[in-house]
Formats: structure tokens, C-alpha cells, sequence
């Protein structure tokens, strides 16, 4: 009846070095490239999505809009009529941003040909990807896909790409572990809301800006700072690189990636490779905005929730007053009973990251399926709630779950990598 | 014909004092019999069979489901029962949910908050027992388990555990422990002293432990090792620890065994064990007068007893003038021959069987030792009952914690033509009611107005919270007899039986 | 920590059920902590054997 001490044994080590891994993450901001010198690899007539792997025919709305966007963006189709049929006649290569090192929100499209954030975690030398924020509304992340969305892609890769890459390379990179730091004291969560960092970055990049920018740039200037979730892009890329190290530490049961697809949740555990453990999105629960109605909602969908397994998004809630009640969480009580119970499926805090309202604790950090499953205590990730007609953009935000079925499934996996029966 | 109703709720718990209570409640509704709340696990779906309380729709329930049962005059009372419960199951909590109140889910964020934790006290229900006491001796902590309905296999594999990694595993269903003065689930306020106790009897240890306290001495430590301990499956696995580290304690100067007979073999390893101990014992396997013990120890039949040589062969007596047997069979009714003993510890129910048996009297009990039958089989036998029995627990909490049952009970037996005599035990200390003593007097016509004696002992010490001074008081008050000890209610009961036999 | 040891140490409590046991403690200045224990989420006995066995 006694466990096997040593598997057991082994299992906490390997947990403790993702931990350990995560907390020594120096996450630089070091440049805004085109994604196909970002990220070399990346195959022509290939479309990056969010979350595991999906196929055309079990997309939901917003994501093949946003297919068909960036197949026209791309040129590799004239019209959005065309790019739909050649995207549903599988002449287009769908992959996850994961399998790249990078993220994208929402339907998180990326092409070799749009301009991407790079964060470097120095501590590792490892990168990571995810494209700049488009701002609100009518945009690609919600399934956007008209005229206006891809020039201003355009405009995005050809100008504010690289006057933003130019001032951030002026500046040697700007490092992201203190910016983080300060955020959370200053009320942002990091996913719901990032109004702190934004405004912290508009800051650290101003100056460069203004020496490097060869055109456009109040328009630039007034493109970062009129989107108060312009971080959130850096936030996640910053996020993939600091968590990317852990992946791959045989014996762990720390999940590395949680990631939607608007139809499928996925997670990937450390010690399991590329295996990707899914089940149903969920629909998020929260506030919606006037005249809009549960129905009008998507499942649950975008790479955003990456924040969440290093400990910020949801688990950092206490953090943000502010959040709460936009997501319909209700009390500043309730944002600390949020955190506090994530303390339960986490590996340990970060003490570099602390929550002022919870006498500076360290965001719980490091998800463990072992105790998400012995706790029943499920990931808590803030999110933004999509329109489920592609290109209509946000209609709320809410607070959602993983389906649990995903941790049973890694947790089978495991077992059976290390014959547990 | 009475109704039945069960309504499931799917994903609900709580715990299952606070379920008892709300079914307390809901059971005391005019036009009501019986009402349980209980979660649906295996254990407690059969309870309810057994107690007719279960329909197809509890049946059906699972382990992470709540059942509200509900048995009434009739289907409209049931429903409205229902809704009382349902109301009383929404009633918030009052102060938990702010966020200082906040409690752990899990024993690994618990000892985060309490680091250098040494203890895990598990009162979880039977089936999840096992599980969360192997996570707490995985993480080194010793473990009290109140948790019954454990099966012995489980238990001998934990005790083993426990053994090697050199940790006590007391239970399951250990109701009692004292570790350096700290009382543990169901335990009173004594002294520390020199008396080291191993009790295979929660309120074998109580009345012990209680004896000892109010003649003057103290206890250092009192470690239950669960009633199963000394069965031959178990071989007294943590009796032997139990010795062991009182051997090694330097604060124990004697031991006190306590336990139901043991199985010959495991009676063999034990006294062996003492036999090389180094330290006087006083062992009381409850109702055994024969048995050969070794040079350091002194057996006894009973528990007072058992005290009296843990107090050097002192007396315990009544502090006043004790009652007269011939003064208090004049005032049972005319006809009236019987004793009714209404026990809320299993072990003063034995004890006081032992009593009875050696008194030569035809004496029945629902939990009998040797040579005591059954009620059924013994209808004009005097009848003590184990009120602590399963059979009277479904859906209720145990009687020391909440005394409705033998308060019910106790009218029965002083309405029945044939009761002379209830025999009462009255435990408090931490776990027990708040007012036992109050509530039984509440419940009792005026002592003119009563054709039975009550006789009573209080088991616990002038320290616990509800005072033992107090509880006598309000007793006496109310016209019932209080003795010293439990040992001296049986007798004071068997002397007034004989003078109306 | 050996039992003997355990004898001599203050006694910190880490109550998994019954509410009252805590409070008791509380009530006698002994350190406890009190886990707002719930059955285990997971239905399916091979996954909670499965965790039994890797630890949780």
C-alpha cells in the first residue's frame, strides 16, 4: 500500500526545479521583429492559432474569421471569399503558437509576416513570441478580419513594429521582472488588467521612441497609450519565456502550458513533451456588457491564460480591486479567497511578485495537477468574453476553469510514463 | 402510514455535525419522525437502509452528494420538512466566509500557514479516513483518528506504516488522547502528573483520567490506540509504541492500561512487554478478574478500580453523605423492580455491567460483555444500553455531543411501569455538550412527580469548561443522585434493584 | 519527530473534519490549524488511486 517513496521523492524534486526555474526568469523585452525573423522556422502558409491544436472544420466564428484575415493579410488569398475556401481546403497549414515558442490572445494569429513582440529570458537563453496588441474592437484577436484590421496589421508591421523594435534596442531591451513587480502593486492583475504596466511602458519607452522612430510617431505614441492592454502582449510573451524552462523536467507534474482554441482547452504538463491534454472550453462567467447576453458568447479561447501558470491573471486577483468587480468576481474578499486557494494547487509563491493585500504573499506559483485533482481545485483564470460572430470584438469578462478531464488525462499520462498503475 | 421523502443534492458537503444539527432541527418538526441529512457515501446509504430512511432517489446519490431524508405523517409535512432544510442547509455561515477566516483545503497548505505542525486530528468521515491519514504520516505527522467505519485491514496497514516510520497512529475511532496537557477530541482538563495512561476506550480513559484528577493526581500523557487495538489482526501494534514511549518518557512514573479483554495472543505480547517495562502498571481489561499478570503490574476489573491503584490503593468515596439505598427504593412506584442504564460511553456501559454481572444479576445490554445476553433474548432482565451504539447514531450525533436521544429515552423509561432505577453517566470536557447536566434536568417531570430514582455519575473535573462542581449541582438540584464514580451509580443501582426484588 | 520526542514538544494541531476540535483547541491556547476538508473531487477511483500513489 505504500507508495513508491522514491517516485514520490522524485516527483517533488522535479516540481521544486520548475518552481526554481520560473522564480529565476529575467525576462527582457529585447526587440519587435517580423514574425518570420523572430521565429525562423516558421513555414509559409502556415497560420499560428491559440490554444492545442485545431482543424478547420472544428473552429469556432471568430477564429476562422480571423483565419481568413490572415490569409489575406499574407497575400495568399485576393478576397476574404477565397481565403475561406482555401483555408477550409487544407492548402493552409494550421498549427499552435505554442509549438513555436510563442502565444497569441484570443484567436491569436500569427503569420510570417506580422510584427512580433520578443521577450529573452536571460537567466536561460531561451525566446518568446506573441504579436503586439491591435488595441479594441474591430480587431484580428476577435475574429476581425475586414480592410481596416489588416492595415492596420500592415501599418503595425511596417511601422510601429519597427520603431517600437528600434527604441526597445536603443534602450538594450527593457527588463520585465520588475515592471511586473510594480504592476501588481499598482493594481494590475495582468491579464484582466494591464492600465498600470501600459502606462509603465509608454514611460520606459517614450524617450527611445522619440530618438528612434523615423515616422508616425504621435501616431505610435497615441497607438500604445490609448490601449490599456497593450502590456498584455508582453505580459504573455514574457510569461512563455519564464515558463518555457520548466518544460521538459522529467518526473514533474507542473503544467507549462494552458492555452484555448475557442473549442478545446489544452494543457501540457512539463515532464510529458508535446502532448496535449484537452477538453471542452468553457463559457466564462462574469459581467457582459450592455445589450449583450450569454448566448451571444464564445467558449473560451485565446493563449492569455500562459499568465496564469506563472502565478498572475487569476491567481494574482488580490492584487486587483478592480478586476473583481469587472469580471464579475464580486468583493475584494472574494479576489483574496481567489488567490488563496491557488495556494493550494501551486508549487510555492514567487516572493518577488507579492500581493499587497494579502500581506505581500508571493503569487502562487507552478500548477500541479496532483493537488488541482486532490484539491478539486481548479486553475481560476480571468478573461475577456468574445462575441461569437467573428470581428464584433468584446462583449464582457468573466472568470472560467479548465475542464477537469484535462488533469485526469495528463495525470493518466504520467502514470503511465512511469508505470504507476 | 408514514411519508417518505428523499431529495439529492448533486456536489454538497458539510460536515457532519453541523448536517446532525440542521437534522436535529428538522426532526423536531411536529408531524415529523425521523429526518437525516447525510452525504451519500457507501457507509452512510446503508445506515439509512437499515434505519428505512432511504428511497430509490437517495439510492441513487454518490459520495459528493448530500441526501436530505425526511419519514412523516404524511407527504405535505415531509415536503414542508424539506423545505426546512433546505433553508436551514442555505442559512450562510456567519463569520467564515470573510476572508480572515479563511481555512486551507488541503493538509500541505495547512502546514505551510502551521509550520513545525506534529499532530493531524482526522474526524473526517470513514471511507476518506484512511487516505488522509497515510498523506499525514507521509508527511511525518503523528495522527489522532476519530473517524470510525475504518475497516481493520486499513488499519492494520496504517498502524504499520506508522510503525516504521516510528509515529503513533491512534485509531481509528480513537475518541480520546491528553499529549502533555493538550486534550485531544473528546478529553478533560487534568492535571499533569505522573500517570501515564494507554487506553484502547475513549471514555475508559475519560473516566480514568477523571478519577485520578479529582483524588489529587495528574496525568502525563494519555495516548488512545483506538478500540481495535489489542484484536489479534491488529497485535496491539500501538499499545507496544504506546509503551515504549511511556517507558522512555521521563515525566511517567507509572502506566495505566486500559482495554476490553484482549485476544489471548495479543494478551500474551502485551503483558510481555510489560513484564520488561520497567515501570508499576495498572491494567483494567475491562471486566476480566482472572487473568495472570507480571510482577510490576496489578490487574483490575473495572475502572475505578484501576484508578484507585494508580492512586496507591487510595479510596475514592463521596465527598458527602452518601445516599442511602433503602431511603431511594421507597421512592420507586409501586410494581417498579428495574433498572433502565441509559450510557452515552460505551465503556461505563460495560463497566457497569461488570458490576451487575458480579452482583449476580440478570443484567442485558445491546453492547453486552461476556455472559451478558441481549435484551431480546432476556425480556425481565435489567437493561443497560450503549446509547454510543451504531445502531443508534444513524444521522445523530454521538450522545455526548448532543443529548436529545437519551432525553427522549430517559421519558420512555420513567413513563415504562416497570423502571425503578435509570442509570445515568453525565461526560463533559471539551468535545461534550456544553450543559449535559441542564438539559437532562430540562427535560425531567418535577422529582414528585417521578415513580423512578435517577442515578448518575459526571465523568470530567472542576477545570473542564462546563465545571464538574457545577454539573453535580444542577443534577442534585434536580433530584437526581449523583455517585462519585460511575462504578459507584452501578452499585448504588444494584443495591436499590435488590431491595425491590 | 519520535514519539518520545513528540512527548516532550508543544503539541501543533492540524485539524482535518470536525470544526469543534479546533475550536476546542483554540479554546486552550494550543496552535491549530483547521483544514475546511471536502470529499475528493475526483469520482473516478483510478485517478484518486493513482493519486494515493504519486503522493497527493
Amino acid at each position: 500500500m505504500a507508495p513508491a517513496a522514491s517516485l514520490v521523492d522524485k516527483i517533488a524534486a522535479a516540481n521544486q526545479e520548475a518552481h526554481r526555474r520560473v522564480l529565476a526568469g529575467d525576462p527582457v523585452l529585447v526587440d519587435v521583429l517580423l514574425a518570420r525573423e523572430a521565429m525562423p522556422g516558421l513555414p509559409d502558409r502556415t497560420v499560428l492559432h491559440a490554444g492545442p491544436p485545431i482543424t478547420w472544420d472544428r473552429m469556432c466564428g471568430p477564429m476562422r474569421g480571423a483565419v481568413a484575415g490572415a490569409v489575406v493579410f499574407e497575400g495568399w488569398a485576393s478576397n476574404l471569399e477565397v481565403a475561406t475556401r482555401l483555408a477550409a481546403s487544407g492548402e493552409i497549414k494550421f498549427e499552435p503558437n505554442h509549438h513555436y515558442d510563442a502565444v497569441g490572445p484570443m484567436t491569436g494569429m500569427t503569420t510570417r509576416n506580422m510584427a512580433v513582440l520578443v521577450v529573452e529570458n536571460r537567466t536561460f537563453g531561451n525566446r518568446s513570441f506573441c504579436t503586439v496588441n491591435e488595441g479594441m474592437g474591430n480587431v484580428m484577436r476577435f475574429g476581425g478580419n475586414d480592410q481596416e484590421v489588416v492595415d492596420r496589421l500592415r501599418w503595425m508591421a511596417s511601422v510601429a513594429g519597427p520603431a517600437l523594435g528600434a527604441a526597445i534596442r536603443n534602450r538594450k531591451g527593457v527588463p520585465l521582472r520588475n515592471v511586473i513587480a510594480r504592476g501588481l502593486s499598482m493594481g494590475d492583475e495582468m491579464h484582466m488588467r494591464n492600465a498600470a504596466c501600459s502606462s509603465l511602458m509608454v514611460r520606459e519607452l517614450a524617450a527611445d521612441l522619440a530618438e528612434t522612430a523615423e515616422r508616425d510617431l504621435g501616431r505610435i505614441l497615441r497607438f500604445i497609450s490609448g490601449n490599456d492592454m497593450f502590456f498584455l502582449n508582453i505580459v504573455m510573451a514574457m510569461a512563455k519565456s519564464v515558463i518555457a524552462p520548466a518544460h521538459g523536467i522529467p518526473y514533474s507534474t507542473v503544467v507549462t502550458t494552458m492555452a484555448r482554441n475557442g473549442t478545446d482547452f489544452g494543457i501540457r504538463l512539463s515532464s510529458t513533451g508535446d502532448a496535449w491534454f484537452t477538453g471542452p472550453a468553457q463559457m466564462a462567467r462574469g459581467l457582459l456588457f450592455a445589450g449583450f447576453t450569454e448566448a451571444d458568447g464564445n467558449p473560451d479561447i485565446g493563449d492569455s491564460c500562459i499568465t496564469e501558470t506563472i502565478g498572475l491573471g487569476g491567481f494574482a486577483m488580490a492584487a486587483s480591486p478592480a478586476v473583481v468587480g469587472f469580471v464579475g468576481a464580486g468583493t475584494l474578499a472574494d479576489a483574496i479567497g481567489y488567490s488563496r486557494r491557488m495556494t493550494e494547487i501551486t508549487i510555492g509563491p514567487n516572493p518577488e511578485w507579492t500581493l499587497p493585500t494579502l500581506n505581500m504573499m508571493g503569487v502562487p506559483t507552478g500548477i500541479d495537477i496532483r493537488k488541482v485533482l486532490a484539491t478539486g481545485i481548479l486553475p481560476v483564470i480571468n478573461t475577456a468574453i468574445t462575441n461569437k460572430l467573428p470581428g464584433r470584438g468584446q462583449i464582457g469578462a468573466g472568470i472560467v476553469h479548465p475542464p477537469l478531464v484535462c488533469f485526469e488525462q495528463a495525470l493518466l499520462q504520467f502514470a503511465d510514463v512511469h508505470g504507476v498503475h | 402510514m408514514s411519508a417518505l421523502i428523499n431529495q439529492v443534492r448533486r456536489a454538497f458537503y458539510m460536515d457532519s455535525v453541523a448536517l446532525m444539527r440542521i437534522s436535529r432541527s428538522v426532526g423536531a418538526l411536529p408531524g415529523v419522525a425521523t429526518a437525516a441529512l447525510m452525504i451519500g457515501s457507501a457507509t452512510n446509504k446503508k445506515l439509512m437502509q437499515d434505519a428505512g430512511l432511504l428511497s430509490d432517489e437517495g439510492a441513487a446519490a454518490g459520495a459528493n452528494d448530500l441526501i436530505l431524508a425526511v419519514r412523516a405523517d404524511d407527504p405535505g409535512t415531509a415536503a414542508a420538512a424539506l423545505d426546512e432544510a433546505r433553508k436551514l442547509l442555505d442559512k450562510p455561515a456567519t463569520s467564515d466566509r470573510n476572508g480572515e477566516e479563511w481555512h486551507p483545503k488541503s493538509l500541505d497548505t495547512a502546514l505551510r500557514q502551521l509550520p513545525g505542525a506534529n499532530v493531524a486530528l482526522i474526524s473526517v468521515p470513514g471511507e476518506f479516513a484512511a487516505a488522509e491519514a497515510r498523506r499525514a504520516l507521509h508527511r511525518q505527522l503523528h495522527v489522532m483518528m476519530f473517524s470510525d467505519n475504518v475497516s481493520i485491514a486499513e488499519e492494520v496497514a496504517l498502524k504499520q506504516e506508522a510503525k516504521q516510520r516510528g509515529l503513533l497512529m491512534m485509531g481509528p475511532d480513537c475518541g480520546t488522547a491528553i499529549l502533555g496537557g493538550t486534550p485531544l477530541a473528546f478529553a478533560n482538563v487534568v492535571p499533569r502528573g505522573e500517570i501515564g495512561i494507554i487506553a484502547a476506550s475513549g471514555t475508559g480513559l475519560q473516566e480514568v483520567s477523571c478519577l485520578i484528577a479529582r483524588n489529587g493526581k495528574g496525568v502525563s500523557h494519555a495516548i488512545g490506540v483506538g478500540g481495535r487495538d489489542l484484536k489479534a489482526e491488529v497485535g496491539g501494534i500501538m499499545t507496544l509504541m504506546a509503551i515504549d514511549a511511556l517507558e522512555a518518557d521521563a515525566s511517567t512514573a507509572q502506566i495505566v492500561l486500559i482495554s476490553k479483554p484482549p485476544e489471548p495472543s495479543v494478551a500474551k505480547l502485551v503483558l510481555d512487554r510489560v513484564a520488561g517495562c520497567g515501570k508499576p502498571f495498572s491494567i483494567c481489561f475491562i471486566g476480566a478478574d482472572d487473568m495472570h499478570v507480571p510482577a510490576n503490574a496489578g490487574l483490575s476489573a473495572d475502572l475505578r478500580s484501576t484508578a484507585e491503584r494508580a492512586l496507591a490503593g487510595r479510596r475514592i468515596a463521596s465527598s458527602g453523605a452518601p445516599a442511602s439505598a433503602a431511603e431511594l427504593a421507597s421512592r420507586a412506584g409501586p410494581g417498579r423492580t428495574k433498572v433502565c442504564g441509559l450510557f452515552s460511553g460505551g465503556t461505563m456501559c460495560a463497566e457497569a455491567q461488570v458490576f451487575f454481572r458480579r452482583a449476580g444479576m440478570v443484567v442485558a445490554s445491546n453492547a453486552p460483555i461476556p455472559g451478558v445476553g441481549k435484551p431480546a433474548a432476556a425480556p425481565d432482565a435489567h437493561v443497560l444500553l450503549d446509547l454510543g451504539d451504531d445502531a443508534y447514531t444513524v444521522g445523530r450525533p454521538h450522545p455526548m455531543i448532543d443529548p436529545t436521544l437519551r432525553n427522549d429515552m430517559l421519558g420512555g423509561a420513567l413513563t415504562d411501569g416497570r423502571t425503578a432505577v435509570i442509570l445515568l453517566d453525565v461526560v463533559i470536557g471539551y468535545g461534550a455538550h456544553d450543559d449535559p447536566a441542564g438539559e437532562l434536568i430540562a427535560h425531567l417531570p418535577p422529582a414528585k412527580a417521578r415513580q423512578a430514582i435517577l442515578i448518575a455519575s459526571v465523568c470530567g473535573t472542576q477545570e473542564d469548561p462546563q465545571s464538574y462542581s457545577r454539573q453535580v449541582q444542577v443534577l442534585q438540584e434536580g433530584g437526581v443522585v449523583v455517585a462519585p464514580s460511575n462504578a459507584h451509580a452501578a452499585e448504588l443501582a444494584i443495591e436499590v434493584a435488590r431491595r425491590l426484588a | 519527530m519520535e514519539i518520545h520526542k513528540l512527548l516532550q514538544a508543544e503539541i501543533r494541531v492540524v485539524n482535518i473534519g470536525l470544526r469543534a476540535f479546533a475550536r476546542d483547541l483554540e479554546r486552550c491556547k494550543t496552535s491549530v490549524v483547521h483544514v475546511d476538508w471536502a470529499p475528493p473531487a475526483v469520482s473516478n477511483p483510478r485517478i484518486a488511486a493513482l493519486l494515493a500513489k504519486l503522493g497527493a
